[in-house]
């Protein structure tokens, strides 16, 4: 018979959770605060989103921020279905375990490492900093994540579907398309939106890799951070944390619609 | 078998290629730069990587000054050392934040469950940056939890936590405590409750339950998560800066610095070199325990 948390678990659970979503929640209080200071509450005000629509520095910022999340997410959301097919398709071939190395170690890399690595190989193929590098940069790193989530959702799918259209004719190409990018694609979605996170969030690599011109809403938040905490920062933190909870909800119902759908027409 | 397709080789190579050019090649070139001359690699740079040949002649004969230079000065021993003992004393803070957290979980029921799943992965969606950020406009000597902890007469005078070693240390808690609770959570939630009956109705007291029967069985996702803690800790550099500011001098600081402000690549190279060797150790052996646990 299952009992459930006891209290004393329930109560250590209350302050982890507690702990994880109460500094989100202070600076979303804080964003609508009409004063400049933390201490002092001012009244609920919009103040703060005014100035930060009209700081041309942080919109520019938040451009490009976009832009390279697009494009490095789309890059490693093809490179890393690549990546995942080879690892769960491809039992040998010659450099394999080189190869899962290769996918497995940017996971654990830290920023700093992988970022000069690439900032002194971007020099040395002499490619000028730029949006460019930093969408690879992103895109090198992201694609892993997109290969894992991708492998795993393979694993889980009989090889025989697969097989039993290579034998009744179907070229590679169209089993492809018709077989197995339909069981793979809420991964990849998923490995899409994660790569895209992951690259909106990014400041350390960025940072190795930009070039003048290419400052990231990361960089950008990040210089005026050091400076002390500024309101403004505030209200684009809970416009970005706003997004992210909107999307999460958004794909999260999505996916359980498309699952019961799966459900009934099995049943139908 | 008739020969690989076209297709399937394009698969291959593509994925193979990019990884071999934007992260074998990269390390390659760090490592060739930390053996190589000041001189040489400085910035304006003149690049080093003009044929093979040269490359490979530098690689035969190379110069451990940098790293001899490492060595030599306290700062980067320090530095290392410190990293090492902030990320191994936040992994074991993180495991004891969030083991309660994993365990509760994974005794609600299917619902609760999935709900309090959904609220440990959330985070790891926004923004890192941010998330360490928020951080600072609590801890500050005029921030709100010197505020709280004085106006309930607590405290009298404010407590300096922001830019100290324990702000980092709750940084690094807060912002890894997701990848901590998933895989303990994981491993928790395939465990047999009926062992758990059992040991109780032979008489075991529910702490000694907990020792010998839940926490060994949850091993694997303990050696998971202080793996994924402890590996991207050591190399942190947004916390460090943000929370610990001069006070804690971490290892990705210390490259940071190296490079950006001191503008000496061989040395920020070096740097890197010796982290990555650094990591090697933990990786292979918390492989091992994992491994092992996975068997066992």
């Amino acid at each position: 018979m299952r009992r459930g948390p006891s209290p004393g678990l329930k109560v250590l659970m209350a302050l982890g959770f507690g702990f994880l979503y109460l500094p989100i929640v202070i600076l979303v209080i804080y964003s609508f605060n009409e004063s400049r200071l933390v201490t002092v509450w001012g009244g609920w005000s919009l103040k703060w989103y005014r100035e930060l629509f009209a700081n041309q520095g942080l919109i520019d910022a938040a451009q490009v921020s976009f832009l390279v999340a697009a494009a490095a997410s789309t890059m490693a959301a093809v490179l890393g279905v690549l990546a995942g097919l080879t690892l769960a398709r491809v039992p040998r071939f010659f450099g394999r375990t080189l190869f899962s190395g290769m996918i497995l170690a940017p996971l654990v890399m830290p920023d700093v490492i992988i970022g000069l690595s690439l900032l002194l190989t971007f020099i040395a193929l002499s490619l000028d900093r730029s949006i460019l590098t930093i969408a690879i940069a992103h895109a090198t790193f992201s694609m892993c994540y997109v290969a894992v989530v991708v492998q795993a959702r393979l694993a889980g799918f009989d090889r025989s579907v697969e097989e039993a259209a290579e034998d009744l004719g179907a070229r590679p190409a169209t089993v492809f398309r018709r077989i197995t990018l339909p069981l793979i694609a809420p991964g990849v979605v998923s490995g899409w939106l994660l790569s895209f996170t992951l690259s909106l969030d990014d400041l350390v690599i960025a940072s190795f890799v930009a070039g003048p011109g290419s400052t990231t809403l990361p960089i950008k938040i990040f210089s005026s951070v050091r400076l002390g905490v500024t309101p403004e920062i505030n209200a684009i933190a809970t416009i970005l944390i706003g997004l992210v909870a909107l999307g999460t909800l958004v794909w999260s119902l999505s996916l359980k619609r498309a699952t019961a759908r799966a459900k009934r027409a099995r049943q139908g | 078998m008739a020969k690989t397709p076209w297709g399937r080789r394009l698969t291959i190579l593509v994925p193979y290629l990019w990884l071999l050019a934007f992260f074998l090649l990269p390390f390659l070139i760090v490592l060739k730069i930390a053996v190589s001359e000041p001189a040489v690699a400085q910035p304006p740079y003149v690049p080093v990587w003009d044929s093979f040949g040269a490359a490979w002649a530098h690689v035969r004969a190379p110069d451990f000054s940098n790293f001899a230079f490492l060595f030599s000065d306290p700062l980067y021993v320090n530095s290392y050392l410190n990293s090492l003992q902030i990320a191994a004393i936040s992994t074991v803070l993180t495991l004891l934040v969030a083991y309660p957290m994993a365990y509760g979980m994974a005794l609600c029921t299917p619902t609760w469950r999935a709900i309090l799943l959904t609220a440990v992965i959330l985070p790891f969606w926004t923004s890192f940056l941010i998330r360490v950020y928020a951080w600072i406009g609590i801890l500050k000597t005029e921030g709100l939890l010197n505020l709280v902890l004085m106006s309930l007469g607590v405290i009298s005078e404010p407590l300096q936590v922001h830019l100290t070693p324990t702000a980092v240390y709750i940084g690094i808690v807060y912002s890894y405590l997701p990848f901590m609770v998933l895989p303990l959570y994981a491993s928790l939630e395939k465990l047999d409750l009926s062992l758990l009956e059992a040991a109780a109705d032979l008489g075991a007291k529910p702490w000694v339950v907990f020792l010998r029967v839940t926490l060994p069985l949850s091993l694997p996702g303990v050696a998971a998560g202080c793996f994924l803690v402890f590996i991207p800790a050591v190399g942190e550099y947004v916390i460090p800066e943000l929370l610990g500011g001069a006070s804690t001098q971490m290892i990705g600081r210390t490259l940071w610095t190296e490079f950006f402000q001191n503008r000496d690549w061989p040395v920020a190279s070096a740097v890197a070199v010796l982290l990555v060797l650094v990591l090697v150790v933990p990786i292979v052996i918390f492989q091992k325990v994992a491994k092992q646990g996975g068997t066992g």
